[in-house]
């Protein structure tokens, strides 16, 4: 008997846990008035920043909060700060030197500040952690309440990653004292563009 | 070979000063983990939910695995069955030399501390490096994780100046967090550049898109899954769910649970190996098929591992992780383990109080206490514990049933205790009594008390 066959018939034999309905989640979860002011709180208390712009300013801004990066990668198409075109590498591992990428997220959730990330059109998943600094541009009608809401946007038909991503990395490892940036982006910013 | 959970406790308790800093360190994650939930109105129907998928999808674990394998394998990822730690290790390591790895970036998983997967490789040559900060610091220096989600909450900054001062060559007494943790990352991010794999745990899988998700704070998980070629994500039996809308559930309760943070900065779907890359998955047995056969232990398989139970765990708190000595320590830990190998840890169903704080956190309605409860029963029954611990359970349960005795006992205990000498309370007996005073006797019994709370009403 091959492994699999031998945990499938460990599983079968004798099973007494009681089988229950799985939930319906229709109309469940916390909703809010202000989902923006939401966001922002629940990013900063995680270390990263939220803020809203009109299409127009979206490079302004950035160069504002990055001023010295030199190596830019962006997938957004109405940023035009891009210097390296990451998707032209065949290596993930060519993109270490990326000092600031620009992605665009698809939506935001703000009962916990996170934004999803799914980009068919970017070739290496690595620009999203390998990169020194992150901004998200989403769109600002892309701001949902909850992971239920998120969920039922959510689908892997045509892709093979996605990851929702709140604040930079970090870690609270050392004494439990919070260091942002840890082996992702050291900081980074959410922009929602009107 | 058993363990002995009192004496090690001793051993850490010991120094006082650390012992009171311990314990306050995982209050504060207990608190911030109350004000996340409270924050939540429907959290106590997200639990009944968590509880509802976890105990669907036991009942029916066989089909959604076989649904996971088949869905994975359609995307282009290898699934491989282990039914004990060693295959699992040996289908990692022949992987690896498949693909000629000679340096592995390993993300924090429990299922590959339990399968003792590091040393394994390590003897055939291959360099593992754990990359979750946390699990850096103990592998630097030798030492298991001591919590699951905070394997070195044992240690102060200071610890971890003296270990990075001697393994990364930091400047030696500086132990400011900020300073040690860049000087980790610019180490790693050398490793995840130079690795040819990287291997990750699994938080969910998912049976209805064939992909697992893998949740980290400090994107080191993504880092070694995306840039070197090979991704190996190894999986307990249990970690799997039915629908990807079942992950709202897990996702809203998981990281709120843990440390009280809305979400982890990372809850990463991977689907699919990177281009031109591969993925692969082991799902894995390793003794916990016998957990559905149990009706006091089955509910145990269901937990999510956010080490909610032990950081409210008032003896895990004062005893420390290690204390333990198994792979999951506190009162998760100690359910799992007495389940699996009675013998060995049959001191830690009784390094518990009973207060129950631990079923109450628990995200998915585990019944610990009540297992903990049962398996003193059961370690009774089956004569594996010390004759004086039995001989002392069976006095209790003797008295309890004979009411008359047990208040008349109560009555002259409550005069006679304040007045005896202290080294007759005090003990080698009282293991508790070392650390504790016992409080004053009350005048009158509970019972007392209980009658006239009645009457006022
Ligand atoms: S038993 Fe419950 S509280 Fe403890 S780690 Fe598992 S899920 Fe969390």
């Amino acid at each position: 008997m091959t492994s699999k066959e031998q945990i499938l018939q460990n599983i079968r034999t004798n099973n007494v846990v009681k089988n229950t309905p799985l939930p319906d989640y229709s109309n469940f979860g916390l909703t809010f008035e202000d989902r923006f002011e939401k966001f922002t709180t629940m990013l900063e208390s995680v270390g990263g920043k939220a803020l809203i712009i009109k299409k127009e300013e979206l490079d302004k801004t950035i160069k504002e909060i990055y001023p010295d990066e030199k190596v830019i990668s962006t997938n957004v198409d109405i940023c035009g700060l891009g210097n390296f075109d990451s998707n032209k590498e065949d290596d993930p591992h060519n993109l270490k030197d990326i000092d600031l990428a620009v992605v665009k997220g698809e939506f935001a959730v703000a009962e916990n500040g996170a934004v999803w990330l799914k980009n068919k059109e970017n070739r290496h998943r690595s620009l999203y952690f390998i990169a020194q600094n992150i901004v998200l541009v989403v769109n600002k009608n892309s701001l949902l309440n909850n992971m239920h809401e998120a969920y039922d946007l959510i689908s892997f038909e045509k892709s093979t990653y996605g990851v929702f991503v709140s604040g930079p990395s970090k870690t609270a490892d050392i004494e439990q004292s919070l260091v942002i940036g840890a082996h992702g982006p050291k900081s980074g910013y959410i922009i929602f563009v009107e | 070979m058993s363990i002995k959970h009192p004496e090690n406790a001793a051993k850490f308790v010991a120094n006082d000063e650390r012992m009171h800093w311990h314990d306050k360190a995982l209050w504060f994650v207990r608190e911030k983990r109350d004000k996340a939930s409270k924050s939540i109105p429907e959290w106590e129907q997200l639990r009944e939910y968590a509880d509802q998928i976890k105990t669907h999808t036991m009942s029916n674990l066989d089909t959604y695995l076989l649904e996971f394998e088949e869905n994975a394998t359609k995307r282009g990822i290898t699934v491989h069955w282990a039914k004990d730690a060693q295959e699992h290790n040996e289908i990692v390591h022949k992987l690896l030399s498949a693909n000629k790895v000679t340096k592995l970036v390993k993300s924090k998983s429990m299922l590959t501390e339990e399968c003792h997967l590091n040393p394994y490789l390590e003897s055939r040559g291959i360099q593992v490096v754990d990359t979750d900060l946390g699990e850096r610091i103990v592998q630097l220096r030798d030492e298991p994780p001591s919590h699951i989600v905070l394997p070195a909450i044992h240690l102060k900054k200071s610890d971890v100046s003296d270990t990075f001062h001697e393994h990364l060559g930091t400047q030696k007494g500086n132990d400011d967090p900020t300073y040690l943790t860049r000087a980790a990352r610019a180490s790693l991010r050398e490793d995840f550049l130079t690795a040819q794999a990287g291997l990750t745990g699994v938080n969910f899988a998912i049976a209805e898109t064939g992909g697992v998700v893998v949740c980290t704070n400090e994107g080191n998980a993504d880092m070694g899954a995306s840039v070197p070629p090979l991704h190996i994500a190894s999986m307990g039996i249990e970690k799997i769910i039915p629908r990807l809308e079942d992950l709202s559930v897990f996702t809203r309760l998981l990281a709120r649970s843990a440390t009280g943070q809305p979400i982890t900065s990372y809850t990463s779907h991977f689907h699919g190996p990177i281009e031109g890359g591969q993925m692969h998955i082991v799902i894995v047995d390793n003794k916990r098929t016998p957990f559905l056969q149990s009706e006091s232990y089955k509910k145990a398989l269901n937990c999510i591992r956010c080490g909610a139970c032990m950081n409210t765990c008032p003896i895990y708190r004062r005893s420390g992780g290690h204390s333990y000595e198994y792979v999951i320590p506190g009162p998760i830990g100690s359910t799992l383990s007495t389940f699996r190998a009675p013998k060995k840890h049959k001191t830690l169903s009784f390094a518990c109080t009973l207060c129950g704080s631990c079923t109450n956190v628990c995200p998915v309605k585990i019944d610990l206490d009540s297992q903990l409860y049962t398996h003193r029963q059961d370690l009774r029954e089956k004569n594996i514990i010390s004759n004086q611990k039995r001989l002392g359970m069976q006095a209790a349960v003797w008295l309890m049933t004979k009411p008359a005795l047990f208040n008349f006992v109560g009555k002259v205990a409550r005069k006679i205790v304040p007045k005896l000498p202290k080294g007759m309370i005090y003990n080698k007996f009282n293991v508790w009594g070392k650390q504790r005073d016992l409080p004053n006797m009350p005048e009158k019994s509970f019972k007392d008390l209980y009658k006239e709370g009645l009457k006022d009403d």
